[in-house]
């Protein structure tokens, strides 16, 4: 491959699209889940339209690509930026540091989230598959899969601090994968901030909505 | 008034190096940070130690030579000034100052405070020239030059090279510098025809170098005592890909 793709602003690049493309995939996610509200069974008929559209394994597995892209790359500079500072400062700055908590630690999120993720596919997405009959088709019981999860008060401690560090990490990675494909206006790139973090804490709201409704309220 | 320093001491690139503990006694507030650390050196040459290296030159803020980090804050803890413009009365009588050189794997230490910022110049030289016939001065109004653009070539070539961006980046990251001194050549017309060459070229030894990758973090232009802003390495970025895919 030609040696320009390989250097660091267009690997940031790809980051950035790969993070947006993903960006739009929780949001969607997230609003999905809102079925949960309805009733189980809206949520669970949700689940199986989902499953049994047409290329929906294209989909996933393209997904499933955009995420690998999204990490492998990621470690890469991670790996390059700690070499490009063998040796740190003894003070960390003060007055200057205009860095967020949120932007200097993205590469820590990330592989937390990265767990959070492995478990989620484990227990629900490759998790044990029983079904109920809706309306006389046979679907996925999904709702019966998370409700014991949501009611444990442990997993949903951990599925919260996950969804926490999320919103943490899109709070940053939003408005940042604009600036790495070089998009910068002097009216729209504080609006594109502004929109990142109101973005966040929507999926972030909205994810945390389903777990603490479940824990507290649902009563089967 | 009296300071407490803790100042970073190396014999060279390979030695191993160590904060060494130190006096400033009677600093009058007047003084920049650099007389300071003068007064510091007369005071260990009277005593036949070794005095602190430290790299300066012009004292006015516009070389670019000074260069160390005071309690973590590159150039120390003023706003978009550089360490020989700042001034001891920024600080209080007692303080303690830790003071330490630029740290980046790109930057290798020559001797206590001084770094061998030379990687700098070797992205500049890079970047390579631009259409300019040489001779006389070209007549002024022969190449019109829009004063929006003008300006922002002006901001970005404030650049002074000092190495703070790299300094305070997480990352070690040179893209604040070196999208400074891609940015201000692209913005007006002379600085055009070689655009996509110098991005590329400019990029690919700032890589070669070992700098860090830009995490969009800011740290940078908060630092820079000229401050460039960020706006700068969005427009870098959008030039190397748009180079990248058209001349690839």
């Amino acid at each position: 491959m030609n040696q320009v793709f390989c250097r660091t602003p267009f690997l940031k690049q790809l980051v950035g699209l790969a993070g947006l493309a993903l960006s739009g995939f929780v949001l969607s996610h997230m609003l999905g889940n809102l079925y949960l509200f309805k009733s189980p069974e809206a949520y669970n008929l949700y689940g199986h339209k989902l499953m049994s559209l047409p290329g929906f394994i294209i989909i996933e597995w393209g997904l499933f690509a955009v995420f690998l892209l999204h990490i492998f790359l990621t470690i890469y500079l991670v790996i390059q930026n700690k070499k490009a500072r063998p040796k740190g400062y003894a003070v960390s700055p003060k007055k200057k540091a205009k860095a967020s908590l949120a932007s200097k630690s993205m590469q820590y999120q990330g592989v937390l989230i990265l767990f959070f993720l492995i478990w989620h596919l484990i227990t629900l997405r490759y998790g044990s598959y029983n079904t109920v009959m809706i309306d006389g088709k046979e679907v996925r019981d999904l709702f019966g899969l998370i409700l014991p999860i949501f009611k444990n008060p442990i997993l949903m401690s951990f599925y919260v601090i996950s969804i926490l560090l999320l919103g943490t990490h899109l709070s940053h990675g939003f408005s940042s994968s604009f600036q790495s494909l070089g998009f910068y206006h002097e009216k729209y790139t504080p609006l594109i901030k502004k929109l990142g973090v109101v973005y966040a804490w929507v999926v972030t709201l909205g994810f945390l909505s389903q777990p603490l409704y479940i824990y507290f309220f649902y009563k089967a | 008034m009296n300071l407490k320093l803790k100042v970073w001491k190396q014999e060279g690139p390979d030695t191993k190096g160590y904060f060494k503990n130190l006096e400033a006694k009677e600093v009058s507030p007047d003084m920049s940070f650099l007389e300071m650390l003068d007064v510091v050196n007369q005071d260990l040459i009277k005593k036949g130690d070794e005095p602190i290296a430290f790299d300066h030159d012009c004292r006015e803020g516009i070389c670019g030579s000074c260069s160390m980090v005071v309690n973590g804050d590159p150039h120390g803890p003023e706003k978009a000034v550089t360490v020989c413009q700042l001034h001891m009365r920024k600080f209080k009588d007692g303080d303690s100052l830790v003071i330490e050189p630029w740290r980046a794997k790109a930057f290798p230490i020559v001797k206590d405070l001084i770094t061998d910022r030379s990687a700098f110049d070797r992205i500049i030289q890079a970047g390579g020239y631009i259409s300019v016939n040489t001779g006389n001065a070209p007549e002024a109004n022969s190449i019109p030059v829009p004063k929006v653009k003008a300006d922002a070539a002006f901001q970005d070539a404030t650049c002074i090279g000092c190495g703070a961006c790299v300094a305070a980046c997480k990352n070690a990251s040179a893209m604040l510098f070196t999208a400074a001194k891609i940015s201000h050549l692209e913005a007006l017309p002379q600085g055009k025809v070689e655009s996509q060459t110098r991005v590329l070229n400019m990029i690919g030894q700032m890589d070669k170098e070992k700098f860090g990758a830009c995490t969009n973090t800011g740290a940078c232009s908060a630092v820079c005592p000229k401050e460039i802003s960020l706006k700068t390495i969005a427009k870098a970025n959008s030039l190397f890909r748009k180079a990248a895919i058209q001349k690839s």
